[in-house]
């Protein structure tokens, strides 16, 4: 089976609203349609993956085929899509080179380069992300060496998923799916049968990584594909900020996504996960786009912590809830999110904190913004073990509308048992008021700034948290996704 | 400089909910109007039809500012004009701060009159300084705008905008309404600091006591949406003393007539 022949397609994810459309004729080497043992095969065998994953990735698509058998495709989110065919989607395809690719950024779609500049990407950035030939974005591609030389000199191990399955693989083997077992839920058992590639990173004991992770590498991340697999471990005392994705485009060929993403910080380390996922939304009919159902779950041991932050602005369905398992006494697990919903688009997402460790606290900052038609849902789960001892937990989640056609809902889930716990729980539902527009357009600013400045002033308490060169990007996102949703 | 021409104003959507039944007035520069009349008479009517807030509907007439038409602009571009209205009551923004605000502002309309942008340094300076003199706690100005500032801390917050905006015509909407005599008397120095040949006001109030501080040129009597009377600073004192029942009465005789 593994000498299958490979077939062609051409595919365009692209739609006439979306800012960054750009088409996206990316030829590709694929699989057959479909999913099998074969297609499992076949994609190990392509990724030359040893015998132990090849088990692993069978277990998981044994375990899979069950639940698919039973119907077990979660049911519960507050989102509404058509069923999807798990034997109509392309499970495997590899970039084919870069003949296709623009030269140089001359030959990149202007309207592209515009927006871009809108949310005012570093020019060094730009050629990269619009998907020109590497040889030609001569700078990235050096300071991207220096930095590597800069952490190997720390021990700290930085590489894509299949490169650390093969130079480490003890790590490997040690942790994966010790956060996300495959048997966790449909898409993580999916995702563990087939993922395509993500990223890998480990710190060693007492050290500080110096940078942000992504703040080079996020421009080697495209075709990482659309299971994609990341597993960061922060050994002891040691310290990361990892930054996933970013406000320009990605080159998305295909509808369902089903990422997943495991964080372990042991004894005194700290991990810092920042998203910002700007996918294909669908057009403003509410045809196409992502389906983006994600399971990321992070582990704090004794004193750790781990803080997540996401800006959600694209995708037609978002299925996801970062979580942080409290194991050791004295962690902190964070959850700051804004999820923004326009026009067709739907958001299920939140967190769960689950508190076993004594002294725990867990913070939650949660801010939907609904507008067009979208719909945006909370939902968020608190736990406290008995063992928990004085754990500690702080919701916030509020809502904001734009328009009235457009919907917010909050489900929180809070299990408490230990009695010396302690749980707030906020939440509030606003709109943009006519008093508040008129108030800065009196100013000056024009409708479109005027409710820029509102909803990103809003949303303030989360974008705080991302590291400093993407609060901007983040804020300008929030602009650019909002446009038309206005005036 | 403003000229306003038989301005009848209705409340968008609602029938019979005239308020302004045919205004004339001339403001000239370097004037100082003071528009006084009892509760409900359609002073703030007037003070937010006139920088176009979209809840009114001008229903007849006309509002000339330098001798062009502005009923069809919106609110941002009668700002851009010179134009700023210091409300009675400002809306709490969470999350944004008075001094990211007012540069955004003042850049706005610098964009829009094809003028430089003013640095960031150069804002910062000039922000401190006004911050200083209208006498704003500067932990407040730290804070959102406007969240949590007690009525007498957004008046003199929208001083601070005043100050900083320059506007060739303010109006004033019962800025005087909960302050103190301390506030009421730095809102004022504030106004008189800024008087120039160039700079016009309109003080829409109340009470007379405002007119204590900022001495107007001319004071116009509002009453159900007319102006009943015009005079010197003069006529301020006499409602002072007699209210406005004399006016009052006459409307009603006059809608009985």
């Amino acid at each position: 089976m593994t000498n299958q022949n490979t077939i062609s397609r051409e595919s365009d994810l692209s739609g006439g609203e979306y800012k960054w459309g750009f088409v996206t004729d990316v030829e590709t080497d694929l699989a057959p349609k479909g999913l099998s043992e074969d297609i499992v095969r076949l994609i190990s065998a392509k990724k030359e993956e040893p015998e132990w994953l090849l088990d692993y990735r069978l277990k998981a698509y044994a375990h899979w085929v069950e639940l698919e058998k039973n119907d077990a495709e979660p049911t519960w989110a507050m989102i509404d899509y058509p069923g999807i065919d798990y034997q109509d989607i392309y499970y495997y395809a590899a970039p084919k080179g870069t003949n296709e690719a623009p030269k140089s950024l001359d030959d990149v779609d202007p309207e592209m380069l515009e927006t871009f500049e809108k949310l005012g990407i570093p020019l060094q950035e730009r050629a990269a992300l619009a998907g020109v030939a590497v040889d030609a974005v001569f700078d990235s591609v050096s300071v991207a060496t220096t930095m590597e030389k800069q952490l190997g000199e720390l021990g700290i191990i930085f590489c894509s998923f299949s490169e650390a399955v093969k130079k480490h693989p003890e790590l490997i083997k040690k942790y994966l799916g010790s956060i996300v077992p495959y048997t966790d839920n449909f898409f993580a058992a999916l995702n563990a049968a087939v993922f395509s590639d993500g990223s890998f990173a480990y710190i060693p004991p007492g050290v500080k990584c110096p940078i942000e992770l992504m703040t080079y590498f996020r421009i080697n991340t495209e075709g990482s594909g659309q299971f994609e697999r990341t597993l960061i471990v922060a050994d002891k005392g040691s310290y990361v900020s990892y930054l996933e994705g970013c406000t320009a485009p990605f080159r998305k060929t295909s509808q369902l996504h089903a990422a997943t993403v495991e964080l372990v910080a042991l004894d005194d380390a700290e991990i810092k996960y920042s998203t910002i996922q700007n996918w294909f939304p669908g057009t403003k009919e509410g045809e196409g786009g992502v389906y983006n159902f994600v399971t990321k779950r992070g582990r704090a041991d004794k004193n750790a912590k781990i803080s997540w932050t996401q800006v959600e602005t694209g995708s037609a369905i978002t299925w996801k809830y970062p979580s942080v398992i409290l194991k050791g006494d004295n962690s902190v697990g964070e959850f700051f999110s804004v999820a923004l919903a326009n026009n067709h688009q739907q958001a299920d997402t939140g967190t769960k904190m689950i508190h076993i460790g004594k002294n725990t606290k867990s913070t939650i900052v949660s801010k939907g913004i609904s507008a067009g038609k979208g719909n945006n849902t909370y939902r968020g789960q608190v736990q406290i073990m008995p063992g928990a001892e004085n754990a500690v937990n702080h919701t916030q989640c509020d809502s904001l509308l734009v328009g009235d056609e457009c919907g917010a809902h909050t489900v929180p889930y809070i299990e408490v048992r230990n009695p010396t716990a302690r749980l707030e729980h906020e939440a509030s539902t606003s709109k943009v008021s006519d008093d508040q527009l008129f108030y800065l357009m009196a100013r000056g600013l024009s409708e479109e700034e005027a409710h820029h400045m509102i909803i990103t002033g809003w949303s303030r308490d989360v974008i705080k948290e991302l590291p400093f060169e993407f609060a901007l990007e983040a804020s300008q996102l929030l602009k650019v996704s909002l446009e038309g949703a206005v005036g | 400089m403003l000229e306003i021409n038989n301005l009848h104003a209705s409340v968008v959507d609602i029938e019979d909910s005239q308020i302004l039944n045919g205004i004339d007035l001339k403001i000239g520069k370097g004037e100082v109007h003071a528009i006084m009349g009892p509760n409900g008479s359609g002073k703030s009517t007037l003070a937010n039809v006139l920088m176009g807030r979209p809840d009114y509907e001008v229903t007849d007439g006309d509002v000339t500012f330098d001798n062009e038409s502005i009923l069809e602009l919106r609110a941002d571009q009668r700002a851009h004009l010179g134009m700023f209205l210091a409300f009675q009551y400002p809306a709490e923004i969470p999350g944004v701060r008075p001094w990211q605000f007012l540069k955004a502002a003042l850049d706005s309309k610098a964009e829009a009159r094809g003028e430089e942008k003013m640095s960031v340094r150069n804002f910062s300076k000039l922000f401190d300084e006004k911050v200083e003199a209208v006498g704003i706690n500067p932990t407040l100005v730290k804070r959102s705008l406007n969240e949590g500032f007690s009525g007498g801390e957004k008046k003199r917050n929208e001083m601070l905008q005043l100050e900083v905006l320059q506007p060739s015509l303010a109006i004033l909407d019962e800025t005087d309404s909960g302050l103190d005599v301390d506030a009421l008397r730095i809102v004022a120095e504030g106004v008189n600091s800024m008087r120039s040949p160039e700079r016009s006001f309109i003080v829409v109030t109340h009470y007379q006591r405002l007119l204590n501080y900022i001495e107007p040129d001319v004071v116009h009597i509002l009453v159900k949406g007319k102006i009943v009377k015009t005079g010197g600073p003069e006529l301020a004192l006499e409602v002072e003393k007699d209210g406005y029942k004399e006016y009052l009465d006459a409307a009603a005789a006059g809608a009985n007539a």
